[in-house]
């Protein structure tokens, strides 16, 4: 094993969990939330042009998707530094 | 030039080009032509994996799915793109930390079991074949209707074309020509959607463009989308008709699908580090947004385009009512619309015996029009110069070269892999494998190309089957694989086989057995057999943890690889190319 304790391991999975958990949060809320669940609603106000629930639906979630990995990569390459188990 | 010496001239081209990368980059071991010898840059990965996701499907039909169908082709947009946050969150680095070949390798060496191997390469065997033959179909309708050669010529041609490559380059050549490929697809989808967005809105971004005002002063093009198509019978352009459940879960099942697709995570594979196979969902997303964004633009401009065309133009009145156009002659008809008679993929009966054409969504339609045409149509729709029209014949016959590769060397894989070296015969030697990988891809060619020559009616229906068995038999007993310990063999097996069992079951009564009763009222809680994926995933996660429950432990060096697989630090060494 690559960790100093089992304390350590265990730490690590615990945080690399939470930092996933809070993407996939944001991931949900965006695509499901906004682009299915609550399109009707957001289609009442006018963004740039669009309705903004079909914005979301054909545009915005997309981009917060591209937003979501570079994220993860950062704070992933952040956390594997803190716990000395980068490659 | 004419267009279709300029389409020889462009095909020939980028064809040689795929050659020549070929030749330079053959494979010479199992682990070359398996993952590329895991030496492939992050963001060159990135490139390879859009072009292998974007099939002939995304290049040619979404664009059109999305103009007929507005506001609900969000089920394909997200769905098809959302699936990578799952991949790069839940799946990629931990698979790359494993350090096999394939999909079954992880859930046979997992699930301590030459059972669960063997579901594994079933289900990827089925999931590559559905999609395969779909793309030689695309290599032939873009032969036929550009080169004007007869379709099957036009699928033996790809079929020789991919067939030098992948047996040739395995994941190596693979790979590089996919970069390529990438490169010739998405210039040739930008150049025309940049072009109809300058003409329609004045903006050259079509993704804003098309929330913008039409430079002839009809007001927002949406707004304008909506009225015509209210006038015409469709209902508004920006309003959904499905129902919202069903909407939820066939973008679930296509999400999670696109996240169990062995030809897409195996991509993952071939990246150095852990690290790198993380960066590298990234670009692959980035590169897929691309054209993933400007799809809808495409998608509301070809409407307009396509029904001004046709109808006639609609007029601004002086107190701010709208006149829309009755029709137009069919004897002056633009030549695109003869051109695509030819293909039998538009049609025009002259109901009311006029002479006009019209298009709409009620009894007044006099129009057939295949919706497959839209991309392809666009920039004569659009009156786009002639090297445009040749480009993007290039681009989707680039896009469905590029699937067809990824998907050939999955099949081959698992047949020289995972069904000889690890199941039947393990004791062949590296070079044997290398044949059989290459007798296998070779085989799977000629299938292909059958089914392309001879394409099964279902191939619309099946793509259900693909995407649902994925979403319900792979990904669960992948992420259980990686997030939980105490999930056994015997659950994992279960799980799968009882997900597996539920989508088919669900899919093939809908439609094959009753496809007359395929309708929302029979639906179980009307769910379309579209989305039936998603509830076939928690199946599978129910009876796998019910199951494990009620039976024994997993060994212990099994827990150890899990351990394993959730640090990066230890990746097996990568060699340079």
């Amino acid at each position: 094993m690559s960790f100093e304790s089992k304390e350590q391991a265990e730490g690590y999975w615990k945080e690399n969990l939470k930092i996933m958990l809070k993407l996939l949060a944001v991931w949900f809320v965006v695509s499901y939330g906004c682009g299915i669940l609550f399109i009707d609603q957001l289609n009442e106000i006018t963004f740039m042009g669009f309705k903004l629930g079909f914005w979301f639906a054909q545009q915005g979630a997309m981009y917060v998707f591209i937003a979501l990995i570079f994220i993860y990569v950062k704070q992933m390459n952040n956390l594997d530094k803190k716990y000395n188990v980068e490659e | 030039m004419d267009v279709q010496v300029l389409t020889y001239i462009i095909v020939g081209l980028t064809f040689a080009m795929y050659i020549g990368i070929a030749i330079w980059a053959r494979a010479g071991s199992t682990k070359e032509f398996y993952v590329a010898g895991g030496g492939v840059p992050p963001v060159m990965n990135g490139m390879a994996t859009a072009a292998d996701w974007m099939s002939a499907a995304s290049f040619i039909s979404l664009a059109g799915i999305v103009s007929f169908t507005g506001s609900d082709g969000l089920v394909y947009l997200l769905g098809w793109t959302g699936g990578y946050v799952l991949l790069a969150l839940c799946m990629v680095p931990y698979l790359r930390k494993f350090g096999k070949f394939t999909v079954p390798d992880f859930i046979g060496d997992r699930y301590y079991s030459d059972t669960a191997r063997i579901v594994a390469v079933v289900c990827a065997i089925f999931i590559c074949f559905t999609y395969i033959a779909g793309q030689m179909r695309g290599v032939g309708v873009v032969f036929s209707r550009f080169l004007e050669v007869e379709i099957e010529t036009g699928v033996v041609i790809g079929m020789a074309v991919v067939f030098f490559y992948a047996v040739l380059g395995g994941m190596k050549g693979i790979t590089y020509t996919q970069v390529a490929q990438y490169c010739v697809l998405i210039f040739a989808f930008m150049v025309p959607a940049i072009f109809i967005s300058v003409m329609m809105t004045g903006n050259a971004i079509p993704q804003i463009g098309f929330g913008s005002e039409m430079v002839d002063g009809s007001g927002y093009l949406l707004a304008k989308l909506d009225g015509l198509s209210q006038e015409l019978g469709f209902g508004a352009y920006t309003e959904g008709r499905k129902s919202t459940l069903d909407v939820f879960c066939i973008t679930g099942a296509l999400m999670i699908g696109t996240a169990g697709l062995p030809h897409v995570i195996v991509r993952f594979f071939t990246v150095p580090k852990v690290k790198d196979s993380r960066i590298s969902a990234g670009w692959t997303l980035v590169f897929i947004g691309i054209m993933y964004t400007t799809i809808p633009a495409l998608s509301s401009f070809a409407r307009v385009n396509m029904i001004e065309t046709i109808n006639g133009p609609t007029v601004q009145m002086q107190d701010g009512s709208k006149v829309y156009g009755q029709g137009t002659s069919y004897a002056d008809a633009p030549s695109w619309i003869k051109n695509w008679e030819k293909t039998g993929l538009i049609t025009f009966d002259d109901k009311n015996g006029d002479g006009k054409m019209f298009y709409s969504g009620d009894e007044r339609n006099e129009m057939k029009i295949d919706r497959d045409i839209m991309v392809l149509a666009n920039p004569e729709i659009a009156d786009l110069p002639a090297w445009v029209i040749a480009l993007v014949a290039a681009g989707g016959l680039a896009a469905a070269l590029s699937t067809s590769a990824g998907l050939l060397l999955v099949i081959s894989t698992s047949v020289s892999h995972d069904l000889m070296k690890k199941t039947l015969r393990p004791d062949i030697s590296d070079k044997q494998e290398l044949m059989w990988a290459r007798g296998a891809a070779a085989a799977g060619i000629v299938m292909a190309g059958y089914f392309g020559i001879n394409p099964p009616g279902f191939v619309a229906a099946v793509v259900a089957f693909a995407f649902g068995l994925a979403a319900s038999s792979l990904f669960p007993a992948i992420i259980m694989g990686i997030f939980s310990k105490k999930m056994n063999k015997e659950g994992a097996i279960a799980g799968m086989i009882t997900g597996l069992l539920f989508t088919a079951t669900y899919i093939i009564y809908f439609k094959f057995v009753n496809p007359t009763g395929n309708k929302p009222e029979n639906w179980l809680f009307g769910i379309s057999p579209e989305g039936i994926g998603t509830i076939g995933m928690l199946v599978n996660f129910g009876t796998a943890f019910v199951v494990s429950k009620m039976t024994g432990d997993v060994p212990q060096d099994v827990v150890n690889m899990v351990e394993s697989i959730r640090v990066p630090k230890g990746a097996g060494a990568a060699h340079d190319h």
